[in-house]
């Protein structure tokens, strides 16, 4: 924990406190940023043994995503399903649980949207919106909520279950929009029947983004306070660092491993209500994206701090928007964002390893006095 | 501070500056555009033997007509994604004609982004464009499962079980029409053979294809196609098992040389260089486009080594009989698998017969469940 109020001696004078305070931070800033780096170099001799210009790329990759006002629409209205993915792995994290299958909570969440609009296609939007985006809350938490549900009773690895729950989730999504659930006018692509106009979500004003967007900040935000600044997140902090002490301490570790993966997978649920009310109009095969597996990269980057995930998910938003202009003008396979990921990923994974280990990040080393 | 705040967009925009000397005249040939910008969207990769690479070979043809500057990207998903390719394709590129070619583009995607852009054309393949919707949307689509149907004579000379077998996506009518006309089409040979059919359940999931090849195999089978996005999978698995295959989407022969006997492919090439010809004259493209055999919408693969004279000869007359149009795969008398009538004698549903495309039902012969 990086951002652990800082420690320091009330004796010290104010000045160097600050510059301990704030070298204590900047490690949680410079070293994802230097590791990012280094992702980037790794591909740039990629992209240079497959005989392609590293900066045509970057070039690319600048102006696809966020050169013009039609790049960061386009990278904006990619971003909502990420922030939303990206805190139902960033959640239960906290307590050290690798969640990586908030996929299957998105494409329920989505489903019990439409199930919902459907049942409610008489009601006005007011009403039948935060009903629909409760059901998918409500599923999309009982979802993931199960998996650590089955941690915590039967110690069944978290990781693993909430995968095979996320097949489990999109073969059941499956089966409801081909049989209950079908549209019977939906013929080559089997939906449910189409949300009648009030009860879809528009865009932002003056923003060609749906309000999706607005509410995953919101809620990255909301969870940044819940972990920072309530005693849930506090004690949610020490059973992650060591759950047995938790127990022996008396922290209620049960309630708490169930309360932060029902949340997260309440979250991911709202990604696939945001899905099916502002993007698609009905629930259908197309919510089984890959959203839920591009959320744990962008968790992982952000080291599972909800406020970093915010320009994270913009980030890898724009990489894949720009992934088109540089198919189209490099002559590069899709796969070429994938391969990037790939080396930011391990290259963030690794920076791991060197938290604490320069002292330049430490407060003592800002004492007035031993410091220079 | 020794720690200079390090941005990612600072980094971008610097690495911009430094590329831009290189990158930006790239850019600015490819805006200032004289020829016509087509663009081309695949939901899959576009070297998957299936349907993606159908298109993408039409892709090929138009990109090599003159005039014409052809830009392409794949694995594009049913989301806003596909939204923003189209998007940008316009914006970037200033592609005048785009053919998003997945079924799942359709309704809400293409029908989205069309009325902001009316002087831009949007052709889309399978969707059924209907009045009402923007004018500068279209939808194209084959009479495919007239080629299930020839499929189906040679897979009838073939067997020597009486036993075929489908692998197949889902049940929707797209799919349910090929399989009932790859049944028929053998039944022509001998009216004993049954198919047996398996749905995997999604567009593209190899292990499930080859499992369910697998099955179909040790039912007895042994004469095996599809319809899945990528037939790859289906041909290597059952040609692995001694079985022969009939294609779908693309020529899949290279695959399995010595046991493929037909296939039923899409002939983008022909229909691509036509509806970019129509555009470049300054004429209109129909709004709702079908074609057959006849209409060069569709093609047959060359009949493999395993093909029988008289296979052939069969092969080779049906044919005809379907080029010289109004010909029926379903007519009757025709029961489904569960006894139920049909259509009585006389009663016939020709290859565009708009009843077709809301088929529901698995003709008798057909062992499997569409739910």
């Amino acid at each position: 924990m990086t951002d652990h109020a800082a420690q320091a001696p009330l004796a010290l004078p104010a000045s160097s406190r600050v510059l301990g305070q704030v070298a204590r931070r900047a490690e949680a800033v410079v070293l994802p940023v230097a590791a990012l780096l280094v992702g980037f170099a790794v591909f740039s001799i990629f992209l240079l043994v497959q005989g392609k210009s590293p900066a045509d790329f970057f070039a690319l990759t600048y102006r696809a995503g966020f050169g013009t006002a039609f790049s960061w629409q386009n990278t904006l209205s990619r971003t909502a399903p990420l922030l939303f993915a990206a805190l139902c792995v960033a959640l239960p994290a906290r307590l050290g649980l690798v969640i990586i299958g908030g996929e299957g909570a998105m494409v329920l969440g989505g489903v019990a949207a439409g199930a919902a609009g459907v049942a409610l296609s008489g009601a006005i939007g007011l009403i039948a919106l935060p009903l629909m985006a409760a059901f998918a809350m409500i599923i999309g938490g009982l979802w993931i909520g199960a998996v650590g549900a089955l941690r915590y009773y039967r110690g069944v690895n978290e990781t693993i279950a909430s995968l095979l729950m996320a097949y489990i989730a999109i073969a059941l999504m499956n089966h409801l929009v081909e049989g209950p659930l079908r549209d019977p006018e939906s013929l080559n692509k089997p939906s449910t029947a189409p949300l009648p106009t009030p009860l879809r979500v528009g865009d932002i004003p003056g923003w060609e983004v749906h309000w999706g967007l607005a509410f995953g900040v919101l809620c990255c935000v909301l969870a940044w306070v819940l972990i920072d600044k309530t005693t849930w997140g506090f004690a949610a902090r020490i059973a992650g660092g060591n759950m047995r002490a938790a127990q022996v301490q008396g922290l209620a570790v049960g309630p708490l491993i169930i309360g932060f993966t029902a949340l997260g997978g309440a979250l991911a649920g709202l990604a696939g209500f945001f899905e099916v009310a502002a993007v698609h109009g009905s629930a259908n095969a197309s919510l089984a994206s890959g959203y839920g597996y591009t959320g744990i990269l962008i968790a992982f980057l952000a080291r599972h701090n909800p406020l970093a995930i915010i320009p994270v998910a913009i980030l890898l938003a724009g990489f894949e928007a720009a992934s088109g202009l540089t198919q189209r003008r490099m002559d590069l396979p899709d796969a070429t964002t994938l391969v990037l990921q790939g080396f930011v990923f391990v290259s963030i994974l690794m920076s791991d390893t060197l938290y604490g280990r320069f002292k330049i990040f430490t407060p003592e080393r800002w004492r007035t006095g031993d410091g220079k | 501070m020794p720690i200079t705040p390090f941005s990612r967009r600072g980094f971008l925009k610097g690495t911009a500056a430094l590329a831009s000397a290189t990158a930006l005249p790239q850019i600015a040939t490819a805006a200032a555009h004289s020829p016509m910008t087509v663009g081309f969207i695949y939901v899959g990769p576009k070297d998957d033997f299936g349907y993606n690479q159908a298109h993408a070979e039409g892709a090929a043809a138009v990109k090599a007509m003159d005039g014409v500057v052809v830009v392409e990207e794949e694995n594009v998903a049913e989301t806003t994604d596909v939204q923003n390719s189209m998007e940008s394709m316009i914006n970037f590129d200033s592609a005048k004609l785009l053919f998003p070619t997945s079924f799942g583009y359709f309704n809400p995607h293409v029908l989205e982004v069309a009325p902001r852009h009316p002087d831009v054309r949007f052709q889309h393949a399978a969707g059924l464009w209907t009045d009402g919707m923007p004018t500068n949307v279209g939808s194209y689509f084959g009479y495919i499962g007239m080629g299930q149907y020839l499929n189906g004579i040679t897979a009838g000379h073939a067997t020597t079980t009486k036993k075929i077998g489908f692998v197949a996506a889902k049940p929707i009518p797209q799919v349910l029409l090929n399989i009932n006309s790859f049944l028929l089409g053998a039944r022509q040979v001998d009216p004993e053979i049954t198919c047996q059919v398996i749905f995997t359940g999604e567009w593209s999931l190899a292990v499930k294809e080859a499992e369910a090849t697998n099955a179909l195999a040790d039912a007895g089978c042994d004469v095996i196609t599809c319809h899945v996005d990528g037939p790859k999978v289906v041909m290597e698995t059952a040609a692995g098992r001694d079985c022969f295959v009939c294609g779908y989407h693309a020529d899949q022969s290279p695959l399995a040389p010595e046991k493929y006997l037909t296939g039923a492919e899409w002939n983008w090439a022909g229909v691509y260089t036509g509806m970019v010809q129509t555009m470049l004259d300054g004429g209109t493209i129909g709004n709702f486009v079908r074609g057959g055999l006849a209409d060069g919408f569709i093609k047959m693969s060359p009949l493999g080594p395993a093909v029988s004279d008289a296979s052939r000869a069969q092969f080779e007359s049906v044919k005809a009989e379907i080029m010289a149009g109004g010909f029926a795969a379903i007519k009757g008398p025709l029961n489904d698998n569960s006894g139920a009538a049909l259509l009585s004698a006389g009663e016939a549903l020709v290859e565009n017969d708009i009843a077709l495309e809301s088929m529901d039902y698995l003709v008798e012969g057909v062992i499997g469940s569409t739910s």
